[in-house]
């Protein structure tokens, strides 16, 4: 189980500009709950266990409970042959996590290390305030940390000493 | 005379506020923090402008017109309570670091690895992690009495826990900040008392919205925070019996808390100065008397009972909403606040949807996740009202749900594949 406190660099992406002139710019609800994020909130791509899973771990945002866990099965060329999210939360935690799944399958491990949680934003599309990028985030840094968590002893990652995610203190 | 929340509504220049597409402000989220009239807003500046400088230490105009403001904000806290004497008020910086002090001071100092803390599985964090930090450090045990099916505590329960665990202190919310569940403070002291156990009332959730009377209450300590009670943020209130106080040794050392220092040690100050190290907050002081006077020119009980009001009619229309699920007991002993879920939908997303439509509410564990917990849930909505909120706004709020309901409703959707790629440029 991971907690990790985006705060630090959340406040320097996207959210800053729009609250330097209040109104005008802020996101609109409409936008967040476009159709293309309530597609991916009803019909989910991946979701389930993933019973050959390598590679899984769980996360969750204290602030509203939402659950996330990632399961994948990297390959003999270590890439992620599947990749598989169960858990419940808001439409946003769903929604992203059912556009990651699909987009990190035939990653190496390299490729989804290199992928930023500016990356992860982006994918998502609509531009979310601070709070709900803590929960389109939640399955993004799963994902990272679900890669350096074998699931059978003697596929110790040789690249956990290299992860370069978030620092992983506790969420206030 | 019941108020009249239009009039009220124009000393609040907050409540002017357009939220993006020209949308009203509808201001539900009183439980978590309330807005401030212009009058209080106004007392600050005037401090700011006009006579503001640190308090009990200079020798010069501004800082002797700033502590006669800032003592004269004690009296008024001292006359709101009720208390015996204005050494029995101490300013901090809110609830949290009131109970924070008596759990360090008080605690500290007769809390042993024998004894238990009792509290109720109501509290908010503010009134648990100080006692979970107490038990770290002297190895007490803390307790918890736990709800009914209707949300309530029955004497009987509070009285046999008393007996049987014989407690040092008993530490309760007056009100339920999620259920809104009022509890008989009086009653359940009295109880304590007669079980030998300190009572602290955390009544953050209860001053802003009911005349306190600290010695009717016969509690020892009674807390509450400025901004909750139309007042600024930044400064709480403890109340605390003279004598307990007395005997408490202090908490935070530095400035304004001490008599005399030496290289060798100190003496401290005499109450209530002696738990007020450093710079105190001398404006939020001053606003808060001001809020304080505000609230008792429109009527504590006038105030109370309009906010049943309005809770009653969202409860009443809330219910006959399908897949609303409500929290909380019924109408007589409730304060203002209606905690609701919807099936299907996140309270994030309840809450999202309601500020497209300009209404503010709170959604998550409202910092009491062990009674969540409890419930099983990991987060509601809250509508919590107070004096400046209408019965139209209860109908905008009733409206919005029933939208939230149908927007989120599983509709049968499948994704569009074309939209993969779409979605990643």
């Amino acid at each position: 189980m991971i907690s990790v406190d985006f705060h630090h660099f959340l406040v320097s992406i996207a959210f800053l500009p729009a609250m330097a002139s209040v109104s005008s710019s802020m996101p609109s609800e409409q936008d967040i709950y476009e159709e293309h994020v309530l597609d991916h909130y009803e019909d989910p791509y991946n979701r389930g266990e993933l019973a050959s899973a390598t590679h899984a771990d769980e996360g969750k945002n204290p602030l509203c409970g939402d659950v996330v866990q990632v399961s994948l099965r990297l390959a003999g060329d270590g890439k992620v042959e599947e990749a598989f999210f169960d858990g419940h939360g808001c439409v946003i935690s769903q929604a992203s996590a059912s556009m990651l799944m699909e987009e990190m399958e035939g990653k190496t491990p390299e490729e989804v290390k290199d992928f930023t949680a500016e990356q992860m934003l982006e994918l998502f599309g609509p531009q979310l305030t601070p709070n709900r990028q803590k929960c389109c985030l939640l399955p993004w840094r799963v994902l990272q940390s679900a890669l350096h968590s074998p699931l059978e002893e003697d596929e110790a990652d040789d690249d956990a000493a290299h992860f370069s995610g978030p620092s992983l203190s506790e969420e206030n | 005379m019941p108020l009249d929340p239009q009039s009220i509504r124009q000393d609040f220049p907050i409540l002017k506020r357009r939220l993006p597409g020209d949308q009203p402000l509808v201001f539900l989220d009183n439980a978590a923090s309330s807005q401030r009239p212009q009058s209080v807003i106004d007392a600050m500046t005037d401090c700011y402008e006009n006579f503001y400088a640190n308090v009990h230490r200079g020798i010069h105009t501004l800082s002797e017109e700033s502590t006669a403001g800032y003592e004269a904000a004690r009296v008024t806290t001292q006359q709101f309570l009720n208390a015996a004497s204005q050494r029995e008020v101490i300013f901090t910086s809110g609830t949290t670091a009131a109970i924070n002090l008596v759990a360090r001071s008080w605690g500290d100092a007769h809390v042993t690895a024998d004894d238990t803390i009792l509290l109720t599985i109501c509290e908010h964090h503010a009134n648990i992690v100080p006692w979970h930090q107490l038990a770290e450090r002297v190895g007490c045990r803390v307790e918890f009495l736990l709800i009914n099916d209707d949300y309530s505590i029955d004497t009987e329960t509070v009285a046999e826990a008393l007996q049987r665990l014989q407690p040092k202190l008993f530490a309760f919310t007056a009100t339920s900040n999620v259920l809104g569940t009022v509890f008989p403070v009086q009653q359940w002291a009295q109880l304590a008392k007669e079980n030998g156990a300190t009572v602290l009332v955390d009544a953050a959730q209860a001053a802003p919205h009911q005349a306190i009377d600290v010695q009717d209450w016969d509690a020892d300590f009674v807390i509450f925070s400025g901004h909750k009670v139309c007042g600024p943020s930044g400064i709480g209130v403890l109340y605390g019996r003279e004598a307990l106080l007395a005997a408490m040794p202090p908490f935070l050392g530095g400035g304004a808390m001490i008599d005399r220092v030496t290289v060798d040690g100190f003496t401290s100050a005499e109450l209530p100065e002696k738990f007020e190290a450093g710079t105190p907050p001398i404006v939020e002081a001053i606003g808060l008397a001001r809020a304080l006077q505000y609230l008792q020119d429109t009527g504590l009980n006038e105030i109370a009972r309009h906010e049943r009001d309005l809770a009653a009619a969202a409860e009443q229309q809330l219910r006959d909403v399908e897949g609303v699920n409500l929290f909380g007991p019924r109408q007589s002993e409730k304060a203002g606040i209606v905690s609701f879920t919807i099936d299907g939908v996140h309270p994030h997303d309840i809450a999202q949807w309601l500020n497209l439509r300009g209404i503010a509410v709170r959604a998550g564990h409202h910092c009491a996740m062990p009674l969540h917990e409890h419930m099983g849930l990991t987060a509601t909505a809250r509508a919590s009202f107070y004096l400046y909120n209408t019965l139209d706004e209860v109908e905008q709020l009733v409206d919005a749900v029933k939208q939230t309901r149908e927007k989120f409703a599983r509709s049968g959707r499948r994704r569009r594949r074309s939209s993969i790629s779409s979605s990643s440029s």
